[in-house]
């Protein structure tokens, strides 16, 4: 006669998700790359922007990389908009690209689901693993580069998008915010690099989903594209820091960016996990999750591109470029009265209020034809203003480059003394003249009041 | 006799697809013993294991493990462990590291866990601080095994644990299955080796096409055995010939796929043949230097069930 075990009998017990979030951490730093990246992070940045800010050229066709004389400000601002473009995505791609997939190159799926005993927790332990060492990476990028920008060049006010001069504290703060706003892009590449991992198991597209994610939406940032299509990717919010060094704020496009980003997150981490969940782990031939990858993974996705269009269309204006000819001429001509103040005390002028400058601009594109509105290199700006006890009003003429994204580069062409020559003579010695060449940004939205 | 049994399942089926895994198995494992599992490539011996380590769920059929009736949902019962399809280790730990790792992820102190004492049970003392991408095929399967000893397991479910073992290897896992089994552990192992099932297990399980063939002790499958081919080395290989040709129910196999050795013969005979002829080798003064069976029972056995059944389908 037979009989089971009946004393002591013990029904699955899974391991808690903190102690498998351990386990994780441990095997993701014990990979050659994560503890080469970790300290690269930390250390690297501080070495590059240090370097940047004393080197005779600088990186001006970078936005703030003008200023990095200037200020230690700069340098970590510099770093950002790199971070935002090559290395946030490259860095969640071999986090979070890779945190999925490595179980399938090593075949230890089932080693682990022995061990863990619920696909559920072992799914939260690596996610949140991955995105630890994700937010060590990108604070070591933020951290390092404002050591590295402060060390090298010191704690001096910066100079705003719309010129205007952020006290080194205020600057320091933006800084800080700016780096915390571009942690909902990055979550939400990290979530699809989960999602890429869990869906094409160990094939290499998974490891690099991110990163072409990321670049697919760069490119689309590039194009014509209508603000609510702009504002509808996560990857804009890599850009839309750059609200943050105007006054005010520009915080609709802004936040606009971080909620769709963390809604991305959400979504791709939550279909992960759907994936994960129904994975076959007695199939060891498993290699990737095929049709349902499509069904459950980019579907609903683009669903959610095309709703957020949707909402941001209705909630907002922003069927057009959002580069109008009234908000480019508001930027320049704001942007020129503060930097015209900057330019005057450092000639030992005497000093004039922008109120007192009615700085204003006349911009045309295309010479005044066709329509006025939309990127390109072909806006040209005559400022005027006006000066106490002076008659005639002064003029400047400006070339601008307008981005599809807002930002603008406008370069001087005027009288020498004002902004016709890159450098100006003042008591000191020469000095880089703010005004003929400088960095703006238009709002794409309009929800902020102008100052 | 009231034997408990560590595993109990009845009527398991298991399909993926079109493709039938497991068609109706019964398995009984009983504590302490070590229960072989052995069928072609196909049969059903992964899935079956998986089924035991709670990596997947049958389609139908009632499976107890340890005596916790198997859920719906996936996950097996404290006191199992193992591995299917290879030991999963991580190559850019140390043995030592695996081992702490797995010990903290079930809550325990890796200082206190017995980290090193399942390497030493195991072999790997001597290699315990270097990291795992250098180990071979058959240190891997015995730091499996110590992972495995880690949790101090109840049931022991692994994979062909034999895989890449030297013969050292092999005599550190087959004593520590052996001691596992005498504190009452079950152990249920699937292995192609039939030397390996016949040194360690009590009971074995053939499996072919999904289906269980046979089921029992080792004793009864030998009973169950038909003829089987025995090399027979004596002082006089001419005398011997004589000798097997005139006794009933022995036939000699000149073409028996062997090596070329004019000392040796090979003859076909169930066991009481075989014993008449020993003893008439005996009565007239022929030496019997070696008598062994060319394939072992379990090996015979195994080939013609496996093929009885592939022939019946």
């Amino acid at each position: 006669m037979t009989a089971t075990i009946a004393h002591n009998a013990v029904r699955a017990r899974p391991v808690p998700v903190p102690r498998g979030y351990r386990f994780e951490l441990v095997k993701l730093v014990s990979q050659w790359r994560i503890r080469l990246l970790v300290p690269a992070c930390w250390i690297a940045p501080a070495f590059f922007v240090a370097g940047v800010s004393l080197q005779s050229t600088l990186p001006s066709d970078t936005l703030f990389g003008r200023w990095m004389h200037a200020t230690g400000w700069a340098g970590p601002l510099v770093m950002l908009g790199f971070a935002g473009t090559w290395a946030l995505p490259l860095l969640t791609s071999v986090v979070a690209g890779d945190v999925f997939a490595s179980e399938d190159r090593l075949g230890t799926w089932r080693h682990l689901l022995v061990a863990v005993r619920s696909p559920g927790r072992i799914f939260a332990a690596k996610a949140l693993a991955g995105l630890t060492v994700i937010l060590l990476l990108v604070a070591g990028l933020a951290c390092s580069s404002v050591v590295g920008g402060v060390v090298a060049v010191g704690n001096q006010p910066l100079v705003g998008l719309d010129g205007r001069l952020l006290a080194p504290g205020d600057a320091a703060g933006r800084v800080v915010l700016a780096w915390a706003c571009v942690l909902a892009p990055t979550l939400a590449l990290a979530a699809i690099g989960l999602l890429g991992s869990v869906a094409l198991g160990r094939s290499p597209m998974g490891l690099l989903l991110p990163a072409l994610v990321a670049l697919a939406m760069q490119v689309a940032q590039l194009l014509p594209l209508p603000v609510a299509v702009r504002l509808a990717l996560p990857g804009y919010a890599f850009t839309s820091w750059n609200g943050l060094f105007t006054s005010p704020a520009q915080v609709g496009p802004l936040l606009t960016g971080i909620v769709v980003s963390l809604v991305w997150a959400v979504l791709a981490t939550t279909l992960a996990c759907l994936l994960f969940l129904r994975r076959d782990f007695t199939n060891p031939a498993y290699d990737g999750a095929g049709r349902r990858a499509f069904t459950l993974g980019l579907l609903p996705l683009a669903a959610l591109t095309a709703l957020t269009v949707a909402v941001i269309a209705v909630a907002t204006p922003s069927l057009g470029s959002g580069i109008r000819q009234d908000k480019v001429e508001r930027s320049v001509a704001t942007a020129f009265a503060h930097l015209y103040r900057l330019q005057t005390r450092q000639l030992h002028r005497p000093a004039v209020t922008e109120a007192r400058l009615r700085a204003g601009a006349a911009c045309t594109k295309s010479d005044g034809q066709g329509a006025q509105e939309g990127a390109g290199n072909d806006w040209r700006c005559v400022v005027t203003w006006h000066l106490p006890d002076v008659a005639v009003a002064g003029t400047a003429v400006y070339q601008l480059d307008v981005a599809s994204d807002g930002r603008f580069v406008a370069d001087g062409d005027g009288p020498k003394e004002v902004n016709g020559y890159f450098l100006v003579r003042t008591p000191t010695g020469d000095a880089p003249n703010p005004l003929w060449q400088f960095d703006g940004n238009v709002e794409l939205l309009d929800t902020t009041s102008k100052g | 006799m009231d034997t408990l049994l560590a595993v109990r399942a009845r009527g398991i089926t298991k399909g993926f697809g079109d493709v039938v895994a497991l068609d109706g198995v019964d398995l009984d494992v009983a504590q302490g013993q070590i229960h072989g599992l052995a069928g072609p490539n196909g049969a059903g011996k992964t899935t079956l294991l998986g089924l035991l380590l709670g990596l997947a769920v049958a389609d139908s059929g009632r499976l107890e493990i340890l005596g916790t009736p198997a859920g719906r949902a996936l996950a097996a019962p404290d006191g199992v462990a193992g591995f299917v399809d290879g030991p999963g280790l991580y190559p850019s730990l140390t043995a030592r590291q695996n081992l702490a790792a797995l010990a903290a992820l079930r809550g325990r102190d890796a200082r206190t866990a017995g980290v090193g004492d399942a390497l030493d049970q195991v072999g790997l003392t001597d290699v315990a601080d270097d990291r795992v991408r250098s180990f071979s095929l058959g240190m891997r399967q015995r730091l499996g095994l110590a992972a495995a000893l880690l949790t101090e397991p109840r049931l022991l479910v692994l994979d062909e644990p034999a895989n890449g073992l030297d013969p050292v290897g092999k005599k550190h896992v087959h004593g520590v299955l052996a001691r596992l089994a005498s504190d009452g552990t079950a152990v249920v192992l699937s292995s192609h080796r039939m030397d390996d099932l016949e040194a360690l297990c009590s009971e074995v399980t053939i499996l072919a096409t999904g289906r269980v063939v046979f089921s029992g002790p080792l004793s009864k499958l030998a009973a169950e055995s038909r003829e089987l081919d025995y090399r027979l080395r004596t002082s006089d290989p001419d005398a011997a010939r004589r000798l097997a040709v005139d006794t009933a129910g022995i036939s000699v196999v000149d073409d028996a796929g062997t090596r070329h050795d004019p000392e040796v013969l090979v003859v076909r005979a169930p066991v009481p043949a075989l014993d008449e002829l020993v003893a008439g080798l005996v009565h007239a003064g022929v030496a019997v230097r070696e008598l062994a069976p060319l394939v072992s029972p379990l090996e015979a056995a195994f080939l013609a069930l496996t093929e009885r059944q592939e022939a019946g389908r």
